[in-house]
């Protein structure tokens, strides 16, 4: 670059065809995806509500006020979501539940993506012997009804919170590894990769700069699809009465209440409900929208 | 294809094995007995309980028994239903969660693969992206969620059905537990089902069809829709495990006596070997089935040789 900068002109040019990154390119098509785009903006407007909960109304998530059981959702008393059975405000619960809900999507998808990640790497870049038997763990593991595991895990061992993200995480990891580890067998072996050997670029510098980054593409893919996968599985076990504890909450335990009286009181049913499916909406339709804007056949 | 069932047979002993030592171990590594009660039980009768049911034993020969009589079939007494064998109450409950399980895959299939493809030949019109969001919202909308709305709606509101029991089966009580345990594997199906069916269009031997003047009727059914069934015929497996864990939930919501249910009061009441033999009663059915769904994909797939 310092040797053309003499030459304006030249300059010039080389500005203009300054090449965009794969992420600069596949941002710009995420955000002419329309569905996508709104998504993200819903997401991100459900996440503040979440975290700024405890300042956007009077009351708290376990306070409860027997004087108005089951009332329906009005401005004037401040419970603009109602409240529950027995009182509590249903707005700062619903919000409270997202915010157990979400951190445990992310945490437990964080835990199957460390888990996913270094088991397919490994398998994939060291091929052979090593890589039949771990592939063959996998597929072992595959065969197996976890979602029956997990709630056996929960009943022995009492519900618990670590134990959610631990369980979940380590039943989700399977679908990754398989999918790390086919990517690192094929990105092993292309030109590109050939091309930078040729070159005397370093064997950690090829993985930096080469195989990761070519990775990373699918891998974000997969943690958004895999973020709504864990949400619903921790609102399953919730709604088993499973999951989190009183008073502490969830969705998947906002539902399972307000399922149990939804005749007289409908809006404990329909506002958690209405949260949970517009959140994993979102997240698919992110999803969606970044394998599409990742794939490098479509530009 | 003899071969290759064998050899799938026995790849399936490692995955049955680790299944049930999982099982045992998980149980025995529980804290609490299955016999602790409010008041805790005099010496001798606890020994003897214990020796009924081989407690006493040895760890290793415990684990031994337990899985001998697994292979035999015995799942072992139930906990809580004192006078029933697990065996007994699986075979009560299966024939129930079966019925409804068949029905929404069947009616997941039929409904699925005719949105797919209709979405599929009228790719990117209004139809397309009808089907298309419809799909999403399926797959978005957890069965937990649905079941309770439609019973708001269709039992609640209208009053057309009735919003739960079993009532022997009669079918007006089975529309909608089969319709929200249908529903998210339709919106799956369909999604598959329109992905495949595009590139299957765009594919050389429908090229040749079409230029044969065949009409687009017989292109359709007779040319696209069995390659493009394949990947369906795939999902069938992971749908059929979807499915029994949505009976599961379908089952506690509608009040119905299916095995899913005993699942459910089992683990809420520590039932540990009804629990667990509906586990692995449950894992042994998905492999098979898996197994099945395998040997089907090898029989229409043409490219597919199993040796």
């Amino acid at each position: 670059m310092s040797r053309t900068e003499p030459v304006p002109e030249q300059a010039g040019r080389l500005q203009e065809i300054k090449g965009r990154s794969l992420w600069q390119d596949a941002w710009a098509r995420l955000l002419r995806n329309r569905a996508a785009l709104t998504a993200m903006v819903l997401l991100l407007l459900i996440s503040m509500l979440v975290v700024a909960a405890p300042w956007l109304s009077p009351y708290e998530f376990d306070e409860i006020d027997w004087e108005l059981i089951s009332s329906p959702p009005s401005l004037e008393n401040g419970h603009i979501f109602g409240t529950d059975s027995i009182g509590r405000d249903l707005f700062v619960r619903t919000l409270h539940g997202g915010r157990m809900s979400l951190m445990v999507g992310v945490i437990a998808t964080l835990v199957s993506l460390v888990i996913g990640i270094t088991w397919g790497a490994t398998a994939g870049y060291l091929g052979g012997r090593v890589d039949g038997i771990m592939m063959r763990i996998v597929d072992i593991l595959y065969a197996m009804p976890f979602m029956f595991f997990v709630i056996l895990l929960m009943v022995f061992f009492g519900r618990n919170i670590y134990l959610i993200f631990i369980a979940i995480g380590a039943i989700n990891w399977l679908d990754m590894a398989r999918i790390v580890r086919g990517q690192t067998l094929s990105l092993k072996n292309r030109e590109f990769v050939e091309a930078a050997m040729a070159c005397g670029v370093s064997t950690p510098r090829i993985i930096l700069r080469h195989i990761v980054p070519n990775l990373l593409g699918i891998v974000v893919v997969y943690v958004t699809l895999t973020i709504p996968q864990v949400i619903l599985v921790e609102s399953f076990l919730s709604f088993l009465g499973l999951g989190v504890q009183e008073p502490d909450t969830s969705w998947g335990a906002l539902v399972n209440e307000g399922a149990q009286d939804m005749e007289s009181a409908p809006w404990a049913l329909l506002f958690p409900a209405g949260f949970l499916a517009t959140t994993l909406f979102c997240f698919n339709f992110i999803g969606d929208g970044l394998r599409d804007a990742l794939d490098p056949k479509d530009r | 294809m003899l071969r290759y069932s064998l050899k799938r047979l026995l790849g399936a002993i490692p995955t049955l094995l680790i299944l049930m030592t999982l099982a045992f171990f998980m149980m025995r590594a529980a804290p609490g007995g299955p016999f602790d009660t409010e008041k805790s039980l005099p010496p001798e009768i606890q020994a003897n309980l214990d020796r009924k049911y081989h407690l006493d034993e040895p760890l290793i020969q415990q684990y031994g028994r337990y899985l001998w009589d697994l292979l035999h079939g015995d799942f072992g007494p139930s906990f809580q239903y004192k006078d029933y064998s697990v065996n007994e109450l699986i075979a009560t409950g299966f024939p129930v969660s079966l019925r409804l399980g068949l029905s929404a895959i069947a009616i997941a299939l039929v409904i699925g693969v005719g949105l797919g493809t209709l979405a599929a030949l009228r790719q990117n019109s209004a139809t397309d992206y009808s089907v298309m969001t419809l799909a999403m919202t399926g797959i978005s909308i957890p069965n937990f969620v649905l079941a309770p709305i439609l019973i708001l709606i269709f039992a609640v509101y209208l009053g057309w059905l009735p919003a739960g029991g079993w009532n022997d089966g009669a079918f007006r009580n089975t529309i909608l537990p089969v319709i929200g345990l249908a529903l998210p594997q339709i919106a799956y199906i369909s999604r598959l089902m329109r992905g495949s069916m595009i590139e299957v269009l765009r594919s050389n031997p429908i090229r040749t069809a079409r230029a044969k003047g065949l009409p687009e009727r017989v292109v359709i059914l007779r040319h696209a829709l069995k390659p493009a069934l394949l990947p369906v015929v795939s999902f069938l497996g992971p749908a059929t495990a979807a499915v029994i864990t949505g009976s599961v939930v379908i089952e506690q919501i509608f009040g119905i006596p299916g095995l899913g249910r005993y699942f459910v009061q089992g683990a809420l009441n520590r039932d540990y070997t009804l629990v667990m033999g509906v586990v692995v009663f449950y894992g042994v059915l998905i492999i098979l089935f898996n197994f099945l769904v395998d040997l089907v994909y090898a029989m229409l797939d043409p490219k597919v040789r199993y040796s």
